[in-house]
């Protein structure tokens, strides 16, 4: 039998603030163990939660980045599991008044080929909410150990309606997830460093049937790749299963990336009673409309919005408008750059190609993220470089010998063309003298061109070009060996 | 100045005392501790204290007196805590045997408060494990004795509290009033103990019982003691989401100036059977007093108080369920020798670590929030706990106060109603619903019995009204002065 | 509502993460038992429409600013930790949740 999957995520993504979600410790990676501690985040006797206020308008931003309705009032209840990573053994979190509800997620499918655009499609949310991270505990043959530094800081989990059916589908819905957080200073969702964390809810039916099978919960997908890898195996566990009659039981599995399969953790009946009730410690939040406007006003254009005016507006090819969507920096830098510069998708060739290309060679030298904030090339510079080009000041070839020195030096196009005296040779004298001498130098090819054989009149450009290190500008040269020819 | 008529004296005499020069901090600081060493091996109010610690303030204090840079009104006065407030450097056990070797590493906003103010912050005083028990037998340092007779309960849980008073071993102490534990010892101790509106006083630093319910409090011989201690633990602290904004009148300057009498109302509910004919007959005299001031008396009615401790047990039991999580062997409470694995750490660091009533009362509050019980039990108790609101607001349409007893009996003995719960819970009956409405109440001595207990009156005010609630109740202790009466120990 | 009046007593013990004795086991069977039926009372109160009590005087948005401010020194930190190694509490073995 054919079986299609139904997928629906919960997604964990730490909110970039400054200080912890419940108490002003700073909050911080790669800091000494247990020194982003307090007595709040360790839950000594006595320590008591106060909210970060930006923690709640961020958690506002995002759900208008992804269309929710946004809560007027919402609480914090206290769910209450033993863990040791978890100082008060309850976490902060948000049970049945979330800050969000509803809302979806614009993913892309990959397309054809890399320069045709894939199929767009809205996935569903249920809700988001807010709540505190905990500890970082690392596994030891005999012992485990526990480091609070993470502990506290704010979370926001995303959870998606079972609204995703394929592998893919997961890959594109976490990487447009991620678009948007990212480019909207959400958080930098570095899965590497636990910014981002996915678990998937996972089931399989005959395909045209239309009520869910059995979900099992799958943890431990810590990254992309290994959402990828572990939904595909899952998928084909559950297939094989109910192809051999097996019946799926509602579990929570475990994706082991190093062995590559998944292992059961809990069963339904082992499930938590977490025990949920409104945390008395703290007050409720109020969300008034004018709040929720001024948040929207500082909304980010969405990367997917951005991408479809490039193409629209400045009809900008779509493998162009994909490399530079994914990247906010950089899609600045080139709208920058469009403003000043004759023409816009040249500023975008130039942006994607050869300006992406010294970033990534800048950060495999420095091994560190090469940043355009640290990079002295400008757009005012690229733009003039563009113009220089344009008004044949500069021929083609020369501009993209310049480029990685001006991206270097921070030097401009003119300065550098002075430098090096690599301004276009467009003085007819000049020219006049270097084309006789090239006629004289090669009469035949004189003689056939005369003969009426177009081509030839190549070769006394070339040894005219030669002549110019490539300087002469060549509608010059033309001009004057066609006068000449005719004599 | 000899050094037990130190000790009998109040906080505003040994502030007066101090700036007139009759003694030093460090004087009287050493006339206390030999106090605790004489008396303390029969009532064991102090689980420890810091005499070192305790000196050196005194000698600061007396440094800033000669300097003229003073700090406080309680500048030089010894004060101690019940050890549930954190005090840096300082243990805070709970009276539990899990936090055997705890120390705080910061100090709760009161003890900040009294340390700006000069006060000599000093030892840690008994109570019920975590404050759950109205006896102060749930101590796994074993109980306090009522210094009034030795064989008795000084109440609880801040039993501590109220008899290093009684025994004059210090002038001044905080407890913590989550169910009536500060009211209920003040009154079977024979001193003055309050409970302030819920959010008055920051609770950042008390280990939490039931955290929608816990309230810091003074103690003292006098109510205008009570006044002078409150106001200086007052105060709005953005440590806490739930203190209050509201200002602070300068309680001990408003009982200079006598009040106007007023009109007090009597809970018809409160006044039913279960209470002791002596305790009823202490409470006829002080309302003949009052009437005889010209206060007005009116019987009101509290329909829900037979509701006040199901309510209560429901919701302080669930909170404490989930606060007294943390004490888990993990970080920094007693670890069990015996645990192979995670679970094991958790399930034996607890099982040894708490006292029988904690795990009591956290087993019942994880029943009560356990999947299918919620809305049965926590849920409608906090909807009950609304209707016990009302009726108390209704109340205040017609009286400025309640005058109750503060419990239906004196001092019990020892082992009387340990082994029973609910006539445990039953002792708070006329406490309990206070803290249900959040609102604040006093215990103020008004005699004693035959065989020389102490039997205490509370009076209930309305939310963040102290000030009035202090002057109704200075109005009777300043003439009667039932709390500057002495046990001989 | 009765057979509230008896709970599942282990189930409810291993949800406090609290070892009894059997003893124990015993005694509270019978005293929960008793709280519980006391408690029943609460089952006959209307509450149609009442709203919950969750605070005694509620107030919205209590924050702060998101100003951070240094933290525990590391010794802070573990001042009262049973066992520690490396800057860090150390536990058994823990099986992934
Ligand atoms: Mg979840
Ligand atoms: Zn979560």
């Amino acid at each position: 039998m054919e079986y299609e999957a139904v997928i629906g995520l919960e997604v964990h993504v730490q909110l970039d603030t400054k200080s912890k979600m419940f108490t002003r410790v700073s909050t911080g990676f790669g800091k000494p163990p247990n020194t982003l501690t307090n007595p709040v985040v360790l839950g000594l006797p006595g320590a008591l939660p106060v909210m970060n206020q930006e923690a709640i308008e961020k958690s506002i931003k995002v759900g208008l980045l992804l269309n929710c309705n946004i809560a007027e009032i919402c609480k914090w209840d206290r769910k209450n599991y033993f863990y040791p990573d978890m100082p008060k053994n309850y976490q902060i979190s948000q049970f049945d008044q979330p800050i969000c509800e509803g809302g979806e997620v614009e993913i892309e499918m990959p397309g054809k080929s890399p320069s045709e655009i894939g199929e767009h499609r809205m996935v569903k949310l249920t809700r988001i909410h807010l709540e505190e991270d905990v500890g970082k505990l690392t596994h030891y043959e005999s012992d485990s150990l526990v480091d609070y530094n993470r502990a506290g800081c704010p979370l926001l989990e995303i959870v998606s309606e079972p609204d995703l059916f394929s592998p893919e589908e997961v890959f594109a819905y976490l990487n447009s997830l991620r678009n948007s957080l990212v480019s909207a200073e959400i958080s930098d969702c570095d899965m590497e460093k636990g910014q981002l964390r996915c678990d998937a809810n996972i089931s399989i039916r005959p395909v045209g049937s239309t009520e869910l099978g059995t979900k099992v919960e799958l943890k431990n997908l810590n990254t992309i790749s290994g959402v990828k890898n572990g939904v595909e195996y899952e998928i084909r566990r559950q297939t094989k299963a109910l192809n051999e009659g097996v019946t799926i039981i509602q579990e929570t599995r475990r994706w082991n990336p190093e062995q590559k399969y998944t292992t059961p953790m809990r069963t339904k009946e082992m499930a938590h009673d977490y025990r949920y009730f409104p945390d008395p410690d703290l007050m409720p939040v109020k969300i008034d409309p004018d709040w929720v406007e001024r948040v929207r006003e500082e909304l980010p254009e969405k990367p997917f919005d951005k991408q479809r005016r490039y193409m629209e507006e400045m009809n900008l090819p779509y493998s162009s408008t994909s490399a530079l969507c994914v990247d906010r920096p950089l899609c600045e830098f080139f709208e920058q750059t469009a403003a000043l510069a004759k023409d816009p998708q040249k500023a975008a060739n130039w942006v994607v190609n050869d300006l992406l290309r010294e970033l990534g060679q800048a950060e495999n030298e420095e091994n560190d993220r090469a940043t355009l904030s640290n990079c002295p090339l400008s757009p005012e510079m690229l733009a003039e470089l563009i113009n220089l080009i344009e008004d044949g000041k500069v021929s083609n070839n020369v501009a993209i010998e310049l480029f990685p020195e001006m991206f270097t030096s921070g030097k401009s196009a003119k300065k550098l063309v002075e430098e090096k005296g690599l301004e276009m040779k467009s003085d007819g004298g000049e020219i006049e003298a270097l084309c006789s001498q090239a006629i004289a130098d090669d009469p035949d090819a004189a003689e056939k061109f005369r003969g009426g054989k177009e081509g030839a009149i190549n070769a006394l450009k070339g040894s005219v070009m030669k002549a110019t290190r490539g300087q002469a500008n060549p509608k010059v040269v033309d001009e004057v060996l066609r006068r000449l020819l005719s004599q | 100045m000899s050094d037990s008529e130190i000790c009998s004296l109040t906080g505003l005499e040994i502030s007066q005392g101090l700036n007139s020069g009759k003694f030093s901090s460090e004087e009287v600081t050493l006339a206390f501790i030999s106090r605790i060493k004489a008396v303390d091996d029969k009532v064991h109010a102090f689980l420890s204290y810091d005499e070192e610690d305790m000196v050196n303030q005194a000698k600061g204090s007396d440094q800033r007196r000669a300097s003229g840079q003073l700090l406080g009104s309680l500048d030089g006065v010894p004060v101690c805590l019940k050890d549930v407030i954190s005090a840096k450097g300082q243990p805070l056990t709970a009276a539990s045997k899990i936090l055997e070797n705890y120390r705080s590493p910061y100090d709760a906003t009161v003890t900040v408060k009294l340390k700006e103010a000069g006060a000599v912050v000093g030892g840690r005083l008994n109570l019920d494990e975590f404050a759950m028990g109205s006896s102060t037998e749930n101590s796994a340092y074993g109980p306090t004795r009522n210094p009034w007779d030795l064989e008795r309960v000084p109440g609880g849980s801040s039993g501590g509290s109220s008899a290093a008073i009684a025994a004059r071993e210090t002038p001044l102490t905080l407890g913590s009033d989550t169910g009536g534990s500060i009211r209920q010892p003040a009154s079977l101790c024979g001193v003055v103990g309050m409970k302030p509106t819920y959010g008055r006083v920051s609770r950042y630093g008390l280990a939490a019982f039931a955290s929608s319910l816990d309230q810091i409090g003074p103690f003292s011989q006098t109510v205008e003691d009570t006044a002078l201690l409150l106001e200086t633990i007052s105060g709005h602290d953005p440590l806490d989401s739930t203190s209050y904004p509201a200002p602070v009148p300068k309680f001990s300057d408003s009982l200079k100036t006598n009040i106007e009498p007023c009109r007090l109302g009597l809970p018809k509910e409160f006044f039913g059977s279960g209470m002791d004919p002596e305790v009823r007959k202490a409470i006829e005299d002080v309302i003949q007093w009052y009437e005889s001031q010209g206060y007005e008396m009116l019987e009101i009615s509290l329909p829900t108080t037979e509701l006040s401790i199901p309510v209560y047990y429901v919701i302080a039991t669930a909170e404490a369920s989930s606060n007294l999580a943390r004490y888990d062997g993990i970080r920094y409470t007693l670890r069990s020798e015996h645990s192979q694995n995670a679970i094991d750490v958790y399930a034996k660091s607890r099982g040894e670590g708490f006292g029988e009533e904690v795990k009591r009362r956290c087993i019942l509050g994880a029943y009560g929030l356990s999947s299918g019980y919620y809305d049965a039990y926590y849920l409608r108790a906090q909807k009950t706990r609304t209707l016990i609101r009302n009726d108390f607001d209704k109340a205040f349409e017609q009286v400025d106060a309640i005058l109750t007893p503060t419990s239906p009996t004196p001092a019990f003995k020892f082992g009387e109603k340990s082994e029973d719960p609910i006539s445990m819970y039953l002792s708070d009956i006329y406490t309990i619903s206070t803290n249900l409405a959040g609102l604040p109440g006093i215990s103020v001595p008004c005699g004693f019995s035959e065989n020389g207990l102490p039997i205490g009156m509370q009076l209930i005010g309305q939310a963040f009204e102290e000030e009035k609630l202090l002057g109704i109740a200075n109005a009777y202790d300043r003439e009667l002065q039932f709390g500057r009466k002495q046990p001989n120990l | 509502m009765s057979e509230e009046s008896s709970m599942d007593i282990d189930y409810v013990a291993n949800l406090a993460r609290i070892e009894l004795t059997s003893q124990e086991k015993e005694k509270f069977q019978g005293q929960l038992g008793d709280v519980l039926k006391y408690f029943e009372k609460l089952q006959e109160v209307d509450v149609e429409g009442v709203e919950p009590t969750a605070h005694a005087f509620p107030r919205f948005n209590v924050w702060d600013k998101d100003l951070a401010i240094d933290g525990f020194s590391a010794e802070e930190a573990l001042l009262n930790a049973p066992k520690s190694r490396n800057q860090q509490i150390v536990v058994p073995k823990v099986v992934e949740e």
